[in-house]
């Protein structure tokens, strides 16, 4: 099933950046280059586009892209899958820093909401929540940086400061912090409001079947009952959540890499838009589709692993 | 009476919040006595507070139940009088209950083995090794083979959950058993094989259990007394052979001959041979009760003063033969109790 | 008039009278209304038009100026005011984002009645578009294909493209949903027996299917419709937006790409991300209510019992 589907995302990525126009052979070579028409045809050949689109160039492109081979950058003049690594890691930083953030509060305001349902504490997280998800990201990460540069001082781009790129990780350390607070703060307080919200329908759910009512009537005390039964069973759809997430949050990256002029995937993603750099528009866009695949494969998994009902399909 | 009842409930009432500010009164002035050892059965229509009951005693009631008034004495202690933590004490250790429908009843993502288990080692009884012994053991005694007790509740037959069920109540070796509606969602055979489990399981172990059903062939099978109610109040309560033989409200008679197999009304205008009589109207709403008896709308023999004043309980019994019979009914001359 | 649509009069009135009394739902209500309003009325609200400058005594044009008589929010960098643009800008984001919800309610109610109703081998296939669609992360295609279609010098209105690649992209929720609701109305009886008269496919749909589902629609619709808002200020915001028509998204571009932060000119940078938060949260108390009205869930909570239970007056628990 998840084959089927990145063949699909194969094909579809395919064919969109075939029918952007733009001459691949022009935009390697340069703009104001004159080159004799022999030349020209020796590139396109070299480039395999003198075979028909269908099926010579979709099956050798499915086969480099099997192997890793992304193509190289038109802007960067750099292969595209080692661009797309080096930038990698900084994206997963930042998304797994605010998302693991926004688990953790989530998931024990949600118990807490749901668990002391309609009390203040119930009413205020789902007002946060509700106001949260209408916010726009990039508009928020806007906010936090102005406050924060003028109210605080913190740095307004970059992921370091520019001395210290390229220095072990362990000296840079403060400064990554300082870097990163108010990028992950933005994405930390939008995905917090979800996380919370499903945790607490979750936890609603859990609580009003008769094993609760078993629980209690065994002798426990309500933190009893929460601890050991309640909670292992609403934290199932967190996992399947968490991985559709991803597919979410990378979009998220991108406004908040923007704004925060961090350099990962997101920032790339968007540059290589506005300067029509195909290749690199391509292997990014394959790489976040399929990591998105690969992250729901996982949580399938996953859930299969922690929910001994599905076992036995 | 020389042995002391075991639970002895007293005047209980038990009052439902609901959403626009009405009140439901689902018990109302309710009283019986469990005697060690002995079944007694809890019947009527749904909704007529057999299973509100339970839950008042056991103090199980959901955030918008208030008990109201009444004593609940457990070898003498008033229950109602205890902190929660105190009561968390007496639950399962003293008096355990199963479900109806075991399948919700049992957490569906832990080992049947482990909820057992949980029960026995939560109240200290035993350290871990032990645990696992015993629970070998309810295993065994409920029919179960214990290579299974690794599975999950999705594995296990209905039947089977429920003697799991049962199993996992035994676990602390309590005194009273709650039932409520232990058969109503299986299937026959099961339903026989559960019940006849339970008898054995009662003179094995002494145990008291308060069966809450509307089968009134699972009561006569296995109760030895009968408490009746209808819309939160008690209408008869009394040995299962009076009860059966001799039944004095108006609702019991009916009940008793809407069962084909138990047509042993004695009321001689109760309606023509063998003919399915079935009980005309519904059971009233608990928010907005009728003044007087409750089941007057519904009643072949009311009168005027059934729908005015609400009739008390009257001992029916021969004076002197030891047995206590009661009965809530204006057209019964009874003896007034006192104590009850 | 068939009986199903008599009965849908009187539910929706009933409904009305319900929906007044959930203050939820009137805020929501209250928020999207006021935005329509403005965004109707704007040449009332101001009277400059959004690409005005204004001029100090001087004659030179009011940069960067903070809120004051002139104008109640400012002005931008070239001395534009923002308030004017601001309520300009309701029309452009509103439009965009209505017209893409509808269209995408429009195709998501479709596809979703199609396939509950015939099933089989027309659901199969809806339900693998939907999960493909699922699996791609929304916003690097939503991006890519806005800019394919904008490379493609096909003479449409980067607004057009903006509702199209949106609309057609949001449907799925949708789908899904009517989908499993038309699949429930499917089971009932009255279904099969008006196949059996010999009804055809449309007459059954329309009489009997869609009374039933509309409210659902119109519920999720509303909801839709929040996301659509939200996902045009984001693509604005990265530039794919119209210049020369701004909407919110688009001001918010202005404001972060031409150093608005830089020279703290909060009034912005604020007010139309507060718009944009103003419309959305009226969306979602508007739909949440009305789908909360449609699919009620009570639910017991085990948990919440013992503070109370006891109710008894002179036996008083310590």
């Amino acid at each position: 099933m998840s084959l089927v589907t990145i063949v699909v995302v194969f094909v579809i990525n395919f064919t969109l950046f075939r029918v952007l126009p733009g001459d691949p052979v022009r935009a390697v070579i340069g703009r104001n280059v004159r080159i004799s028409v022999e030349t020209q045809q020796a590139l396109r050949e070299q480039f395999g586009l003198d075979k028909p689109v269908f099926p010579d160039q979709l099956f050798d492109t499915f086969g480099q892209w099997a192997q890793g081979n992304l193509g190289v950058s038109w802007s960067l003049r750099r292969p595209v899958s080692e661009v797309l690594m080096s930038k990698l890691w900084n994206t997963v930083l930042l998304i797994g820093l605010g998302q693991i953030l926004a688990i953790i509060l989530g998931v024990f305001l949600g118990l807490m909401a749901g668990w002391k349902r309609k009390t203040p504490i119930d009413v205020a997280a789902l007002t946060f929540s509700l106001v949260a998800w209408a916010i726009p990201t990039f508009w928020l990460g806007i906010i936090l940086l102005a406050a924060g540069s003028t109210w605080f001082g913190l740095p307004t781009a970059g992921i370091v400061n520019p001395e210290n790129t390229g220095k072990p990780l362990i000296t840079i350390l403060p400064d990554l912090a300082r870097h990163l607070f108010l990028p992950t703060l933005t994405l930390t307080i939008l995905y917090l409001g979800e996380y919370m919200l499903i945790m607490r329908s979750s936890i609603l759910e859990v609580l009003s079947e008769d094993y609760i009512l078993t629980a209690r009537a065994k002798g426990m005390s309500n933190w009893q009952v929460l601890w050991r039964h309640a909670l292992r069973n609403a934290m199932l759809p967190i996992v399947t959540l968490i991985a559709l997430n991803l597919g979410f949050t990378v979009s998220g990256a991108i406004y908040i890499e923007t704004v925060f002029s961090y350099d990962g995937l997101g920032k790339l993603f968007q540059t290589a838009l506005t300067k029509q750099d195909y290749p690199l528009l391509q292997g990014a866009f394959i790489l976040l589709a399929v990591s998105v695949i690969i992250a729901n494969m996982v949580a399938d998994i996953l859930y299969a692993v922690l929910d001994p009902r599905v076992k036995e399909t | 009476m020389s042995t002391q009842p075991l639970l002895s409930v007293r005047h209980l009432t038990t009052e439902f919040h609901l959403a626009d500010k009405q009140v439901a009164r689902a018990l109302e002035d309710v009283s019986f006595d469990v005697m060690p050892g002995q079944t007694i059965g809890l019947v009527g229509e749904s909704g007529c507070g057999k299973t509100t009951t339970l839950m008042s005693v056991m103090r199980l009631l959901p955030a918008n139940g208030r008990i109201t008034s009444g004593n609940v004495y457990f070898r003498g202690n008033d229950l109602l009088t205890l902190r929660e933590y105190e009561m968390r004490l007496h639950r399962w250790k003293d008096m355990a209950i199963i479900f109806q429908g075991a399948m919700n009843a049992l957490n569906p993502v832990i080992k049947i083995g482990d909820q057992i288990r949980e029960a026995i080692l939560l109240h200290d009884l035993m350290d871990h090794d032990a645990a696992d012994y015993r629970v070998d053991e309810l295993l065994e005694l409920v029919g179960i083979p214990r290579a299974r007790r690794g599975q999950y509740p999705h594995q296990y037959s209905g039947g089977m959950r429920q003697r799991a069920m049962i199993a996992m109540a035994l676990a602390c070796s309590p005194s009273l058993l709650f039932a409520d509606e232990p058969t109503t969602a299986l299937d026959v055979m099961i339903q026989a094989q559960v019940l006849e489990l339970l008898k054995e399981i009662q003179k094995k172990l002494g145990l008291a259990i308060v069966l809450v059903t509307h089968d009134l062939g699972v009561v006569a099978e296995m109760c030895d007394s009968v408490v009746v109610m209808y819309g939160g109040k008690v209408a008869e309560y009394g040995s299962a052979e009076l009860v059966y033989n001799q039944p004095q409200h108006p609702y019991t008679q009916r009940l008793l001959e809407s069962f084909p197999d138990l047509n042993r009304s004695t009321d001689p205008s109760a309606g023509s041979g063998q003919d399915l009589a079935t009980i005309p109207g519904t059971p009233p709403r608990l928010n907005a009760l009728p003044p007087g008896c409750r089941f007057s709308p519904r009643c072949y023999k009311s009168v005027e003063i059934c729908t005015q004043i609400a009739p008390n309980l009257v001992d029916m019994a021969t004076p002197g033969s030891g047995a206590r019979h009661l009965a809530a009914c204006h057209l019964l001359n009874g003896t007034e109790i006192e104590d009850l | 008039m068939n009986e199903n649509w008599t009965l849908f009069m009187r539910n929706l009135r009933d409904f009305w009278r319900a929906f007044r009394r959930n203050k939820l739902g009137l805020l929501g209500g209250f928020l999207v209304l006021t935005a329509i309003i403005v965004a109707v009325c704007a040449p009332l609200l101001t009277p400059y038009a959004p690409t005005d400058v204004i001029r100090d005594a001087n004659g030179r044009g009011m940069t960067f100026a903070p809120p004051s008589v002139h104008g109640p929010l400012g002005t931008d960098d070239a001395g534009r005011d923002i308030w004017s643009q601001l309520v300009y800008g309701a029309r452009i984001s509103l439009t965009v984002g209505f017209l893409a919800g509808f269209i995408a309610m429009f195709v998501g109610s479709l596809l979703g009645t199609l396939a509950g109703y015939f099933g089989g081998r027309v659901d199969n296939l809806l339900m693998r578009i939907t999960d493909v669609l699922l699996v791609i992360p929304d916003l690097p295609l939503m991006l890519v294909l806005v800019a394919t279609l904008r490379q493609m010098d096909l003479h449409i209105s980067p607004l057009a493209v903006l509702i199209a690649v949106i609309g057609l992209l949001y449907w799925t929720s949708t789908a899904r949903l009517i989908r499993s609701q038309v699949l429930t109305i499917k089971e009932r009886q009255f279904v099969d027996r008006a196949r059996a008269i010999g009804a055809g496919h449309a007459h059954i749909v329309r009489k009997h299917i869609l009374p039933q589902i509309m409210p659902l629609i119109v519920a999720n619709t509303v909801l839709v419709l929040s996301i659509a808002i939200l996902v045009e200020s984001g693509l604005a915001f990265l530039g794919l937006g119209d210049p020369t028509k701004p909407s919110w998204g688009t001001m918010l571009n202005f404001a972060f790409d031409r150093s608005a932060v830089a020279n703290g000119a909060w009034w912005f940078y604020l007010p139309p991300g507060f718009a944009i938060v103003w419309v959305t949260l009226g969306c979602v108390l508007l739909g949440n209510v009305l789908e909360e009205m449609l699919n009620p869930r009570l639910t017991a909570h085990h948990l919440e019992g013992d503070q109370n239970m006891i109710a008894i007056p002179k036996q008083r628990v310590e």
